[in-house]
């Protein structure tokens, strides 16, 4: 039969079956299913946690390739039959799973394994009921994975819509039952219907069927209308305009509606959506900064969280009243900025000649020494050791002041730090030094050969980033109002690093998603995310998501132009040697043209 | 004086003797073909003078000044640009970028103009730009119009080559090195490069060393030839002198029964 292939469908139901048990030996499964639904009742984020792979691998297993000149399959029964085998393997993996825990006590071992999953695992039932069910479940998600080869293309895109925007609307209820409140559209639904709109679209956590049913319905409807390009759009339009005039009054517009949006939205918000926000727009502004180190002038710098912590210490110790200083933060603001762009000067002149892995193993020993001197007895007098700096003040606005415990003004700041932050990552990359950074990453002997002084554009790339990380830095001790070394481990770094690779590097726009996919969705190395109850796993899905864009999309979400030519160069080059091997190239038929007009 | 005077020029790879005391000049305004067979150090001469080797021994004197030990950059911006024999592009950038860039050693707008986007700043690149344009127009049309914002990679092999001339050039040098810069093209394209080397000089004014395999284009360009076996300068002088040269014969040849090696 066309489209079904027993050994493959088997493979990748086993596939799935392990990744099930997996997914609950690290303690997913059951963390989800305590905490909350997704539709409430009966889906809980946990079963879609353990059960998610099957109906997306029993689509995966009878997919075929389009490939230039083989005719591709109909779609038929096979398909749904594979779907079937592979979802009917991956519940009799999950099965035999769930008949050792419930026979032996491997509890010792895998610490995870509790009776409360085996509870989840048996719906509540007994064992042989319960497995049962488990496996009509699998078998049943993938018949429907296999089933949507027959839905047609434009279906399918509908539903799968469908269904993930029923997942991610549950799974931000926090953010929009916020949403919801602020605008006081609740209080009126309560008025009028006697339960407030938050009550009638959430319940548990999850989306009651109700409101799933018309979100589905909306996605549907939604994902078949063309999405609006903003390269189309009038104000798109009016930015490219050739009239000068029309060109300022366009942009002046655009301005005003970032600002505007900027402006309203913490008082939306919340604190704590505000407080998310501000995380993001923290690691945003040093994810700029290690994206111009690390994206555009290729230095991996694996110590970038040093100049982040030159930032807050100085911001720390010229304000706090613990030393006899005790400057204002807008005083202390260019004495840290400077600190930090002298310590970018100081780390990187040692460095600088170390190319590729030789550069990030010592960067890395950097950051460690910083955080260690900062740790050190020695130095206590300076900078507290181990009990940090505390009782940082507040940032002075006039009428008001910003801390931690107003989040929305931090948030206010940090936009203000990040536009800056853009703007000089915009400006520098289309300009002389911006290019010679470039010109470095693709060839540094060459550029060198070419009249670049290396030294000088490396430093210079090393002290861009050190800025926006003191700007960081300073925030960051304002915010907090206390420091101390634990916040600048190498985690710190990584995350840094994760997210300019997961967004784009070299791309602003892509270092943007990636901070708010990551911090904001996910949560920092220590603040909280939109999804509180991933904190305990957010290592683990960061690794899968840097796994999974290696394999798949190692240009990042936004890819820079340049950067997605480096990583498919040579599927661009075997085309140019296709263009080859045909009589004429374009090239040549360019030359003999010229020639012919002679 | 001479633009270029080179003495007892010795540069060693372990045991190789690369480089075994050349003795080399060229004035201003001439074209000199550096040739010799496979491994007589003809790169490594270039590699040598453009400062990507230090020299082991003797001196490079560029317009009077010993540049011997010098920073690559730090030659070019004194005025020698060079091609490379296995073309070294920037080969994401674009090809009017790559012309950009190699203006950088005349320019001067630093990132502080650049992040207000001073007058000075928006004239220097709108300078930089039009430039890299007119460099690039010496090419005919081989490198202008939508091949400006093409990727270097994606040329055919005949127009990296001139790309990377065309980069050598951005540099604003008084001497230009170029290292066998028709190897690969076919008979076409090698006559056409061939006008342009002379071109390079009639109509810009460089000055051009040139390595080169192919005897005709030798011919056809230079007007002093220098020959280099097992690094030494075994012979020097007009093309005819030189192609009659029985040192020079062997040298190609191979010295039949009591060979030196
Ligand atoms: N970087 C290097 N390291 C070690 N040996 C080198 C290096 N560069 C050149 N050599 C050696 O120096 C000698 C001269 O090499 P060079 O590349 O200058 O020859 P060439 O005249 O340019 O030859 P060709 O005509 O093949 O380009 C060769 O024996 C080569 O192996
Ligand atoms: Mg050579």
């Amino acid at each position: 039969m066309t489209n079904f292939d027993l050994r493959k469908s088997i493979n990748w139901g086993l596939i799935a079956g392990l990744s099930a048990i997996f997914t609950a030996a690290v303690g997913i499964v059951e963390t989800f299913d305590k905490s909350r639904m997704v539709v409430s009742p009966f889906v809980s984020l946990g079963f879609l946690a353990l059960l998610w792979l099957v109906p997306v691998l029993a689509y995966r297993t009878s997919l075929v390739e389009e490939l230039e000149g083989v005719e591709r399959p109909e779609p038929s029964v096979g398909n749904v039959w594979s779907g079937a085998v592979v979802g009917s393997t991956a519940g009799i993996v999950i099965v035999a799973f769930t008949f050792v825990l419930n026979t032996w006590n491997i509890r010792e071992i895998f610490i995870k394994f509790s009776p409360a999953l085996l509870d989840i695992l048996t719906f509540n039932r007994s064992f042989a009921l319960g497995a049962l069910l488990m496996l009509i479940l699998a078998t049943v998600l993938g018949v429907v994975g296999g089933a949507m080869h027959l839905i047609g293309a434009e279906t399918r895109r509908r539903t799968v819509a469908a269904v993930l925007w029923i997942i991610v609307i549950a799974l931000f209820e926090r953010f929009v039952s916020q949403i919801l409140r602020q605008v006081q559209i609740d209080d009126l639904f309560d008025a009028v219907a006697g339960r407030s709109l938050v009550n009638i679209v959430y319940n548990d956590g999850g989306l009651t069927w109700g409101a799933a049913m018309i979100v589905a319905a909306v996605a549907y409807y939604l994902a078949g209308r063309p999405v609006i390009d903003f390269r189309e759009t009038k104000v798109a339009a009016g930015l490219r305009s050739t009239d000068r005039r029309e060109r300022t009054r366009w942009s002046l517009i655009a301005a005003g509606i970032v600002a505007a949006v900027i402006i309203v939205s913490p008082m939306l918000l919340g604190s704590l959506l505000s407080e998310i926000l501000a995380n993001v727009g923290l690691f945003l502004l040093m994810g700029l900064g290690l994206n111009i180190v690390v994206g555009l002038a290729g230095l991996l710098d694996l110590g970038y969280v040093a100049f982040f912590a030159v930032g807050a210490y100085s911001i720390g110790l010229l304000t706090s009243p613990q030393f006899n200083i005790q400057w204002s933060w807008w005083t202390a603001l260019p004495v840290a900025i400077a600190l930090s762009a002298l310590m970018g000067l100081l780390v990187g002149t040692p460095v600088i000649r170390m190319r590729g892995d030789y550069l990030a193993i010592v960067t890395l020993g950097f950051g460690e020494i910083v955080r260690i001197l900062f740790l050190s007895d020695f130095l206590k007098p300076l900078f507290g050791a181990a009990q940090g700096i505390t009782r940082i003040p507040p940032i002075n606005v006039g009428i008001t002041s910003v801390s931690g415990i107003n989040p929305q003004g931090i948030l206010y700041f940090a936009a203000a730090f990040v536009i800056l932050a853009s703007w000089i990552s915009y400006a520098v990359q289309s300009s002389r030094v911006g290019r010679a950074w470039t010109a470095l990453r693709e060839d540094e002997s060459v550029a060198q050969v070419m009249g670049i002084d290396t030294v000088k554009a490396k430093l210079s790339a090393f002290v861009v980033g050190a800025i926006l990380a003191g700007f960081g830095g300073a925030l960051f001790a304002a915010k907090v109002g206390s420091i101390f070394p634990t916040s600048f481990r190498l985690l710190v770094s990584i995350i840094i690093l994760v997210i300019v690779i997961v967004g784009g590097m070299g791309s602003i726009r892509g270092v943007m998603l990636g901070s708010l996919v990551l911090i904001g969705v996910l949560g920092g190395p220590t603040q909280p995310g939109l999804l509180l109850e991933f904190a305990d796993f957010k290592l683990l899905i960061v690794g899968v998501i840097l796994v999974y864009m290696m394999l798949q999309r190692p240009e990042g979400l936004v890819p820079s132009v340049r950067r997605s030519r480096e990583l498919h160069h040579e599927e661009l080059s075997q085309d140019a040697w296709f263009d080859k091997s045909g009589e004429f190239t374009e090239d040549e038929a360019v030359a003999a043209d010229s020639e012919d007009g002679s | 004086m001479p633009l270029l005077q080179i003495n007892g020029l010795r540069k060693t790879f372990g045991g190789i003797k690369a480089l075994d005391g050349v003795e080399f000049h060229i004035d201003e305004g001439e074209i000199v073909s550096v040739i010799g067979p496979n491994g007589a150090g003809k790169t490594s001469f270039f590699n040598v003078i453009s400062g990507m080797f230090p020299p082991d021994g003797g001196e490079i004197l560029f317009e009077g000044r010993d540049i011997g030990g010098w920073e690559p950059n730090q030659i070019t911006t004194a005025g020698i640009a060079r091609t490379f024999q296995n073309v070294r592009l920037f080969p994401n950038m674009s090809v009017l970028e790559n012309i950009m860039v190699a203006q950088h050693c005349r320019t001067s707008q630093g990132m502080i103009p650049a992040i207000f986007r001073t007058k000075a700043f928006r004239q220097e690149e709108a300078e930089i730009e039009e430039r890299a344009k007119e460099i690039l127009g010496f090419f005919g049309t081989r490198l202008v119009g939508y091949r400006f914002d093409q990727p270097a990679f994606v040329l055919s092999y005949a127009n990296r080559r001139r790309l990377e001339i065309a980069r050598a050039m951005a540099t604003q040098p008084r001497l230009l090195l170029l290292d066998e810069p028709v190897a690969g093209m076919n008979p076409r394209e090698t006559v056409e490069l061939t006008g342009l080397i002379s071109r390079l000089r009639d109509e810009l004014g460089f000055t051009v060393v040139v390595i080169e395999h192919d005897m005709k284009v030798v011919r056809d360009v230079s007007d002093r030839v220098v020959v280099l076996d097992h690094g030494v300068k075994i012979a020097e002088g007009a093309y005819e002198d030189v192609s009659q040269n029985e040192d020079v014969i062997e040298a190609y040849l191979g010295r039949p029964a009591e060979g030196k090696s």
